[in-house]
C-alpha cells in the first residue's frame, strides 16, 4: 500500500515540520506591535482610533506601529490578562476588572487609575432605554419599567460589565425616588421581577432584544442603544433617557508589566493619551461614546442629552466597595434574586 | 427489506415518515437556514465576508490547527490500537478509559485544564515566562487544546476493529520472517485502512469545529487566535450576520464534504467484508 504509507510519512512530517513554525511571530521589520485587550462593543471605535494613531505616530517618531485587537466580555478578558494574555494596554468596561488585573497578577500599580485625566477614562457612556418604535408601552422613566405587563431586558450583573451598571443606575432612581437604600432594594428587587431572561453580556442581551423580538425596553449602555436605534433596525428603535443616570467609565491602562516586557512603554502610553485630542475625541463621539473633552460635546449636543447622572465614585464608594456589596457572592444582587 | 416484517405496511409507513420529518425539522431545515442567511444578500456580500482577512486568518489558523493535530492523533490512534490489542500488558484497561477521557470532559474544563497548567498562574507559567515561550493565548494552546479534544477519535475507531481481526494474520507473518514494519506495512495497514481512514475523518471534522476548549484558550486576538468557530461567534456579536453565516457555511459545507466521505469510506467498509460496529 504505497498510498497509505506516503499519506503516514506525509502526516508525520506535518506533525514535526509545523509546531516549529507556528511559533513566534513578533518583531517583524524592526515594527512595534501593541496588544490592545478590550471589551465588546468598542470594536468600531478601534478600528477608527488605530489607523489614526498609527499616522500620528509615524509622522511623530517616523516608526510604525501595528495592532493586535482582542474584544470579549469585560470580566473575561480581564480574567485573560490574568492568566497571561499579554496585553500592552486593557481598555475594559469598568474599572474594577483593571483593579482586579492590579490585585490578582500585579501587572500595574494600584494607583493606575491615576495616571491618566478623568479617572483614565477618555469616553464615558451613560445607562439608557431602548424602546420599540412609538414606544406602545409609554416608558418615560425607570417608575415605567416596573408597571405591570412590562418586560424588561437586562444581562446578568454577575458575568456582565454593562448589567452592573445597568443595576446601579436603578439603584440610583430607587434611593432618590424613596429616599433610602432600603427603598432602592425594594424598587430593584421588583424590577428585577420584570426580567424575562438574564443574558451574559450586553451584547448578548442587546440581541435578545433587536433580533428576536422579546422585552419592551432595554436597558443598554447609550452606546449600544445608539448603535441599535442608528444602524441595526433604523426606524424600529427609539431611545427614551431616563429622570436619572449613571455615568459609566470605561478606563484605560498600560499594562505595565507587559508592556515592560515587551519594550512598549512609550508607545502604548502615547497611544492612551492620544485618545484624549480633539481629533480621537470626534471618532470617540462618532462611534456613540461621550467624549471627555467638553468643546467635543459641545459639538455633539444633539446625540447625548443631557442626563443628570451619579457617579461610582461620589454616590457607591468606588467599584472595589461597590462590587463588594453588590455583587459579590452573598451581595445585594445575590439577596434580590434569589428571595422573591 | 431481505426478510419481511410483522409490523403492518401502516405502522412502517408511520415510522419512517416520523423519522423523516424528525430529520427535516432538526438537521435539513437548520442546513438550509445557514446557506440561506449567507446567501440572503447575494454572492458579493458572501464572499466579501469570507475574504475579509479576519476571515482568511481564521480559515488558514482553523487549516493549520488540524494539519497538526489530526496526524499527530493519526500516529497515535493506531499506536495505541496496536498496543492495546496486540499485546497483553498491565494497566491495559486504564489506558483504554483514559483514551476515552476528551470524550466524557465539558471542552470547557478541557480548556481550563490548560490554562490551570500553562496559564501565567499555572504549574508551568513562571518557567514559560522565564523562558519567554508562550502556549496559552497562542497557536500552541490552541494547538493543544485541539489535540486533546480529538484524542479518541482514531483509537476509538480502530480498537473495536483490531480486536475483532485477532492477531493471528500478524503472528503467521512474523513467523514467516516479516519484520515488524513489513507486518505493519503489508498485513495490519491493508485491514483497518477504511477504519483509520474513517477515524481520521471523523477527527478532522471536530478539529476543525471545536469551540468550547478552544474558546478558552484562545485569548481572541484577531486575525492572530481566532479559530473559524470562533470568528463566527464574534461576527454574530458584532450583527454582521451575513458575515457569521458565510463563514458558518463554509464550516457547514465542510461536515458536509465529510459526511459524503465518510458515507462513501463507510460503503466500501462494508464491501470489505469487514463487520462494522
Amino acid at each position: 500500500m504505497h498510498k497509505s504509507r506516503a499519506v503516514l510519512a506525509l502526516a508525520l512530517g506535518l506533525a514535526i515540520a509545523l509546531p516549529g513554525c507556528s511559533g513566534g511571530g513578533e518583531g517583524k521589520s524592526g515594527a512595534v506591535q501593541i496588544t490592545n485587550v478590550s471589551y465588546d462593543p468598542t470594536r468600531e471605535l478601534y478600528e477608527a482610533i488605530n489607523p489614526a494613531f498609527a499616522a500620528y505616530w509615524k509622522k511623530k517618531t517616523g516608526k510604525d506601529v501595528t495592532f493586535r485587537m482582542s474584544h470579549g466580555g469585560s470580566g473575561k478578558q480581564s480574567r485573560a490578562i490574568i492568566d497571561g494574555l499579554d496585553a500592552d494596554v486593557a481598555t475594559l468596561a469598568l474599572a474594577y476588572d483593571i483593579d482586579a488585573i492590579a490585585d490578582k497578577a500585579k501587572l500595574l500599580p494600584a494607583d493606575w487609575q491615576t495616571a491618566l485625566p478623568d479617572n483614565s477614562s477618555p469616553y464615558t457612556s451613560t445607562i439608557v432605554f431602548l424602546v420599540r418604535k412609538g414606544n406602545p408601552k409609554g416608558i418615560r422613566d425607570w417608575a415605567d419599567l416596573v408597571k405591570p405587563g412590562v418586560e424588561v431586558i437586562t444581562p446578568n450583573p454577575k458575568t456582565s460589565g454593562g448589567a452592573r451598571w445597568n443595576f446601579l443606575a436603578a439603584w440610583a432612581y430607587g434611593r432618590k425616588a424613596g429616599g433610602s437604600d432600603q427603598a432602592a432594594e425594594t424598587y430593584v428587587r421588583n424590577l428585577f421581577t420584570h426580567v424575562p431572561v438574564l443574558d451574559s453580556g450586553a451584547r448578548g442581551a442587546t440581541t435578545t432584544f433587536v433580533e428576536r423580538g422579546i422585552g419592551d425596553v432595554l436597558i443598554a449602555w447609550e452606546n449600544e442603544a445608539l448603535l441599535a436605534e442608528k444602524k441595526l433596525g433604523a426606524g424600529k428603535f427609539q431611545i427614551v433617557a431616563p429622570s436619572i443616570s449613571i455615568l459609566a467609565e470605561p478606563p484605560v491602562a498600560v499594562v505595565a508589566k507587559n508592556a515592560a516586557k515587551h519594550h512598549t512603554e512609550e508607545v502604548s502610553k502615547a497611544y492612551l493619551e492620544y485618545l484624549y485630542t480633539p481629533e480621537a475625541q470626534v471618532a470617540i463621539a462618532r462611534n456613540f461614546y461621550r467624549p471627555s473633552d467638553p468643546k467635543i460635546s459641545a459639538q455633539f449636543k444633539s446625540t447625548f442629552p443631557d442626563i443628570p447622572m451619579v457617579t461610582i465614585d461620589k454616590d457607591f464608594g468606588g467599584w472595589r466597595a461597590a462590587q463588594k456589596t453588590f455583587f459579590d457572592d452573598g451581595g445585594v444582587f445575590d439577596r434580590i434574586s434569589t428571595k422573591k | 427489506m431481505r426478510r419481511s416484517t410483522t409490523e403492518s405496511r401502516a405502522l412502517q409507513v408511520m415510522l419512517i415518515g416520523i423519522a423523516l420529518v424528525f430529520l427535516a425539522f432538526f438537521l435539513l431545515l437548520p442546513l438550509i437556514a445557514v446557506f440561506g442567511e449567507a446567501l440572503k444578500a447575494g454572492i458579493g456580500p458572501f464572499l466579501d465576508a469570507v475574504s475579509a482577512p479576519d476571515a482568511l486568518s481564521a480559515i488558514k489558523l482553523t487549516l493549520l490547527i488540524a494539519a497538526i493535530s489530526v496526524p499527530l492523533n493519526l500516529v497515535f490512534g493506531v499506536v495505541a490500537s496496536w498496543a492495546i490489542t496486540k499485546f497483553q500488558f498491565p494497566g491495559k484497561s486504564i489506558l483504554i478509559s483514559l483514551i476515552d477521557l476528551p470524550f466524557s470532559v465539558s471542552p470547557v474544563v478541557s480548556g481550563l485544564m490548560f490554562v490551570l497548567l500553562f496559564g501565567a498562574n499555572g504549574w508551568f507559567g513562571p518557567w514559560l515566562a522565564e523562558h519567554d515561550l508562550k502556549i496559552i493565548f497562542a497557536v500552541p494552546g490552541i494547538v493543544l487544546a485541539t489535540v486533546f479534544i480529538t484524542f479518541p477519535f482514531v483509537a476509538r475507531e480502530l480498537i473495536p476493529l483490531m480486536m475483532e481481526q485477532g492477531k493471528d494474520e500478524e503472528e503467521a507473518a512474523i513467523s514467516l520472517g516479516a519484520s515488524g514494519w513489513q507486518t505493519f506495512r503489508h498485513v495490519t495497514l491493508p485491514n483497518i485502512r477504511w477504519g483509520l481512514l474513517y477515524g481520521v475523518l471523523l477527527c478532522n471534522a471536530r478539529a476543525m469545529g471545536e469551540f468550547g476548549a478552544v474558546s478558552v484558550v484562545s485569548g481572541h486576538i484577531r486575525g492572530e487566535t481566532n479559530t473559524m468557530p470562533l470568528h463566527v461567534e464574534i461576527l454574530y456579536n458584532e450583527y454582521d450576520f451575513v458575515g457569521a453565516f458565510a463563514v458558518a457555511s463554509l464550516l457547514a459545507g465542510l461536515a458536509l464534504v465529510t459526511l459524503v466521505a465518510k458515507t462513501v469510506l463507510e460503503w466500501r467498509f462494508n464491501l470489505h467484508g469487514s463487520a462494522s460496529h
